[in-house]
């Protein structure tokens, strides 16, 4: 089992490849207006989470992902 | 503001505008036969259309359309479900499931209302359903109106389809898996054979569209499941009469009895009227066409192969193997207009495909052939190639 920490600490290194713009990652920093990730960056972010952790993110989930602490929260809770 | 977004498209449309070209929307002045037309002012090959049996002019079609429009008029005013199914619907839906050799079919107004409104309708808030990233626009129109949970897989990635029903655990056994024939794009095919075994692995139910593939693969022309030997492990098969059958309208087959009842809660089915009945007759009439005459089947592989192998020579960057859609694939936008300007001036009308109908960043030249081609013809669009390449169109472009 996986906790919110975990998650997060994950997304914040696997989002460091893409962070071109060199900010600051905290759970506020918003995936596509901070960091500005594609709509194709954002697939291969995701894959790489589901991979890591062996689990499954269904694309309509995202429509309410905003920020990186959202997305954490978001697949803590789909994966209890 | 509400217009903001479409500001990206109409900067786009100025920009061909200035540079004198409609590759979206020209308008095709005359038709001379399946695959010679007058576009903007000027004789072409038709080179982009879906037309791969070569149907759409063939006169026992178009005789059908005439008798049916003078015996039931233009037009049915009405849903299926209402004043709007009549004998000519009932009877070309049960050609198509004697075509697949099933029980049970459902005639749409068109192929995006079949898998639309299969997609959207077969599974609900709760469901899962896994479809492969480069799916046509109506298949991701449908998954997003179904409220189910959207997985997608790598393209025509048996593997990747296999790790994803994995991760589902116990719910895998409810899971809609969607995937195309042929990809209309780029002209690949699925590999049925592996995903079906994915689904006998883990479960599940398997629908496909074959919109591209039937008429053009399998013994009789069903598609690529038949081609692939798989038909037992298809739920549901969904395609159109847009392009092999050279009419309009969609169809979705089944062996599961269910189907009777899914019909009357597809909205897509409902709420539009039905087809009229000169299309439905024609494409009934073409529909026994493709049976009786499987050699148009041949025909058309051995166009796709001849403008596949002349393409390939030049050099160009067309796909893995050889299908009745041949696309170049090109990374710079402005290089690709100028390509489909230059073409057009040669009379060959191809099509412009940009993201995101193109599967990746990248810009297509499609070009399909029907079986209705001459040899000529598609050595007419080889040399059209030639020549764009030897203008060095083909160069990577400068860097401004
Ligand atoms: C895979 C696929 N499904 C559905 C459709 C929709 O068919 P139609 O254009 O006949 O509505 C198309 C083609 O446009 C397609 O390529």
């Amino acid at each position: 089992m996986t906790d919110y920490q975990e998650y997060l600490g994950f997304l914040y290194s696997a989002l460091a490849s893409q962070n071109k713009k060199n900010i600051e990652l905290t759970e506020s920093t918003h995936l596509v207006a901070d960091i500005g990730l594609s709509s194709l960056e954002v697939m291969e972010f995701i894959e790489k989470i589901e991979d890591h952790f062996d689990i499954t993110i269904p694309l309509n989930i995202l429509p309410d992902v905003n920020t990186i602490g959202e997305l954490a929260k978001k697949v803590r809770e789909l994966n209890p | 503001m509400l217009f903001d977004k479409f500001q990206t498209m109409a900067d786009f449309q100025a920009e061909l505008a200035e540079r004198e070209v409609v590759p979206f929307g020209a308008v095709t002045e005359q038709i001379l036969s399946s695959t010679e037309g007058v576009v903007e002012g000027r004789r072409v090959i038709l080179a982009g259309t879906n037309n791969y049996m070569g149907l759409s002019f063939d006169p026992r079609c178009i005789a059908a359309a005439q008798a049916a429009a003078a015996r039931w008029g233009t037009g049915t005013t009405g849903s299926r479900l209402a004043n709007g199914s009549f004998a000519e619907h009932e009877a070309l839906e049960q050609e198509i499931a004697q075509f697949y050799a099933v029980g049970h079919a459902i005639v749409f107004s068109t192929g995006y209302a079949a898998t639309m409104g299969m997609c959207s309708t077969l599974a609900g808030p709760g469901d899962v359903i896994l479809l492969d990233a480069d799916s046509h626009a109506s298949i991701y129109a449908g998954v997003k109106l179904s409220d189910a949970d959207i997985i997608r897989y790598k393209h025509n990635d048996p593997d990747d389809l296999a790790k994803r029903m994995r991760r589902l655990g116990d719910r895998a056994g409810q899971a809609l898996i969607i995937a195309e024939g042929i990809y209309s794009m780029l002209g690949d095919v699925a590999p049925l054979k592996e995903i079906a075994a994915v689904k006998r692995e883990y479960g599940g139910y398997l629908l496909v569209d074959e919109a591209h593939s039937m008429g053009v693969l399998g013994d009789t022309g069903r598609g690529a499941a038949q081609a692939a030997g798989v038909e037992a492990d298809v739920d549901f098969t969904v395609g159109t009469f847009s392009k092999s059958l050279g009419s309009i309208g969609g169809y979705c087959v089944s062996q599961h009895p269910e189907l009777e009842a899914i019909r009357f809660c597809i909205k897509a089915y409902i709420f539009t009227a039905s087809s009229s009945p000169s299309i439905i007759a024609s494409t009934r009439e073409a529909l026994r066409i493709i049976v009786s005459e499987p050699e148009r089947r041949r025909r058309v592989w051995d166009n796709a192969s001849r403008l596949y192998d002349g393409l390939k020579a030049l050099g160009l960057p067309v796909g893995p193997t050889a299908s009745p859609v041949v696309a170049v694939e090109m990374v710079d936008r402005s290089r690709t207009i100028d390509c489909w300007k230059a073409l057009m001036e040669a009379g060959v009308y191809v099509n412009l495909v940009i993201p995101p109908a193109s599967p990746s960043s990248n810009f297509l030249l499609r070009n399909s052939v029907s079986a209705a081609h001459s040899n000529e013809q598609i050595d007419t669009i080889i040399s059209a190639y030639a020549d764009l390449k030897a203008a060095g169109l083909f160069e990577p472009a400068q860097a401004a």
